[in-house]
């Protein structure tokens, strides 16, 4: 793909970079919202150097010594300059503190290995430890098969962490990006207490081809897109990439205070 | 007597088919052999009554218990009937609707693993299938009442983990327990599905496998060559080793028992810090 001139990955149409870049990488032909780094990520949601990453350098190990594993480690780990498929710390938004994890769909497809659910699971600690509410921004393939039965535990461990930031009043925000499926989706991506997702993301359990395979005919249009699980009760909003850092501002600000202590 | 000695590959195939061997007991046949006055309870009270998920009450010995488990058929028929053990979303939400009676009467909770996966179907993912399995992973993490777990057959990713976070977890000694079926790797790694027991050794995803990477608490041992042999001693073996656990985890006060259930699987992973 041309550098200078991006194509957009739903229409094709090619972008002259630095338009594409304040838009927001909004294909302005189409809409799609297209895939992110974490950098831009991180430059489009916080406020100026707030970002504090953690965690920074917990590696993945070859545990079952899986074909071809450690080589799509290493390009992944060449092509995004980060270590593993999701980068954590601390950043304001708007003016209100708080934890924000970023997965990178260019690392394995930000699929869930030990190191994804450790970092997410650290950043759930680190927030509950600090007071701090959570926000998630995802977009994966699911469980990481390349480590096994590791790779589906993250899902337990992840989901036990959000029941105990929850039990002390803390509230996650996920932000569900194209695409976003399988064990991510069936275990933190679901638990938000507010779920947010870009438009005509790819979010579901089950791949589309899997689907299709076990039923045996082609799927209806717009299926399993954003619009579709908002229709159905699945999601609370679906927000464009250029009011999402307005609308986690307003999310952290109505939950900054609490009326009634009530019992948490 | 003495086996011939096979390749690990072949090995692991083995154990994916023994756990999927038609004659195996069911959910309900060691219901059957192990729990005394069982009634069979019905619905998610949301949609439907989920027939791949069955659950109920009964006495384990004298001590009252709520047993939950999938159920697959015996033949073509029952197996259309129970969806060949994969359930629906409102399968996940009956099951937490009965852990969440049982949690209300300190009744402890028993589940059985026989999965080949959650059901990958439109209507599935329109109701929510990863919600239904996320949130039953976020209450049994902190279901104030003992959980025991068996993985009787095939442990099948997500839809296995949906009834699997359990203070103990046990597994059959035929049985694996995997993030992907073996033919759904090998058909990704290699575009090609007969690769499987290629996949299945790259897997590592017995029950051997998984108790030497600590995954799980102990091998249940399996009478003869398979469960499907003596489905008796086998619910007998199975009963003896679930009792012992229980009796155990009646003990802990709530506070330790959910500390110890949350440090069990936050230790899972393995990484370079």
């Amino acid at each position: 793909m041309s550098r200078l001139f991006p194509k957009c990955t739903r229409c094709n149409t090619s972008h002259f970079v630095t338009f594409l870049k304040s838009a927001h990488y909004v294909c302005s032909k189409c809409g799609f919202h297209l895939r992110l780094d974490v950098s831009t990520r991180i430059k489009m949601l916080c406020d100026k150097k707030t970002f504090k990453e953690i965690d920074k350098d917990i590696k993945s190990v070859d545990v079952l010594d899986f074909p071809k594993y450690m080589d799509r480690l290493q390009k992944s780990k060449k092509e995004t300059g980060i270590n593993e498929a999701v980068v954590t710390g601390e950043c304001k938004i708007k003016g209100f503190p708080t934890t924000l994890g970023i997965m990178e769909p260019g690392f394995i497809m930000a699929s869930m290995g030990s190191v994804v659910g450790e970092k997410i699971t650290r950043q759930l600690e680190y927030a509950r430890e600090n007071n701090l509410p959570a926000i998630i921004i995802i977009s994966s393939g699911g469980a990481r098969m390349h480590e096994g039965i590791f790779s589906l535990m993250q899902m337990a461990k992840t989901s036990a962490a959000v029941k105990r930031l929850n039990d002390k009043g803390l509230p996650l925000f996920t932000v569900l990006a194209d695409p976003t499926t399988g064990g991510v989706t069936a275990s933190y991506a679901m638990l938000g207490d507010v779920i947010i997702a870009e438009p005509d993301a790819l979010i579901g359990f089950a791949g589309p081809r899997v689907i299709e395979q076990t039923i045996g005919q082609s799927l209806p249009q717009g299926f399993q897109r954003s619009e579709f699980l908002l229709e159905h009760g699945m999601l609370d909003m679906i927000v464009s990439r250029k009011q999402l850092r307005a609308t986690l501002g307003t999310l952290l600000s109505i939950h900054s205070v609490r009326p009634y202590e009530g019992e948490v | 007597m003495d086996k011939p000695v096979k390749s690990h590959a072949s090995a692991a195939l083995d154990v994916v088919k023994l756990a999927r061997h038609i004659k195996r007991p069911t959910t309900l046949d060691y219901i059957k052999y192990m729990l005394t006055d069982f009634l069979e309870l019905h619905g998610d009270r949301r949609y439907s009554d989920d027939l791949a998920m069955v659950g109920g009450i009964g006495f384990l010995e004298d001590i009252p218990v709520t047993v939950i488990g999938h159920q697959k058929g015996r033949d073509v028929k029952e197996n259309v009937k129970r969806n060949f053990g994969m359930a629906h979303p409102e399968g996940y939400r009956k099951a937490l609707r009965l852990m969440e009676e049982a949690e209300r009467f300190g009744r402890p909770v028993i589940t059985f693993v026989d999965t080949p996966g959650a059901y990958p179907g439109l209507g599935a993912e329109e109701r929510g299938q990863a919600e239904a399995i996320a949130f039953n992973l976020y209450k049994m993490s902190g279901l104030k009442t003992p959980i025991v777990t068996v993985i009787t057959g095939e442990g099948g990713s997500g839809g296995a983990l949906g009834i699997a976070v359990a203070d103990r977890v046990y597994m059959l000694s035929n049985t694996i327990y995997s993030v992907i079926s073996p033919e759904g790797c090998a058909s990704i790694l290699w575009r090609d599905a007969s690769k499987s027991g290629e996949a299945a050794e790259a897997l590592k995803c017995t029950a051997r496998d998984l108790c030497d990477f600590k995954i799980i608490d102990g091998i249940i041992d399996e009478p003869g060559d398979g469960a499907h042999e003596d489905h008796e001693t086998m619910a007998k073996e199975i009963k003896r080793t679930v009792l012992c656990a229980v009796r155990q985890l009646i003990k802990f006060p709530v506070e330790a028992l959910l500390l110890k259930r949350y440090e069990k699987f936050r230790k899972m992973g393995v990484f370079t810090d």
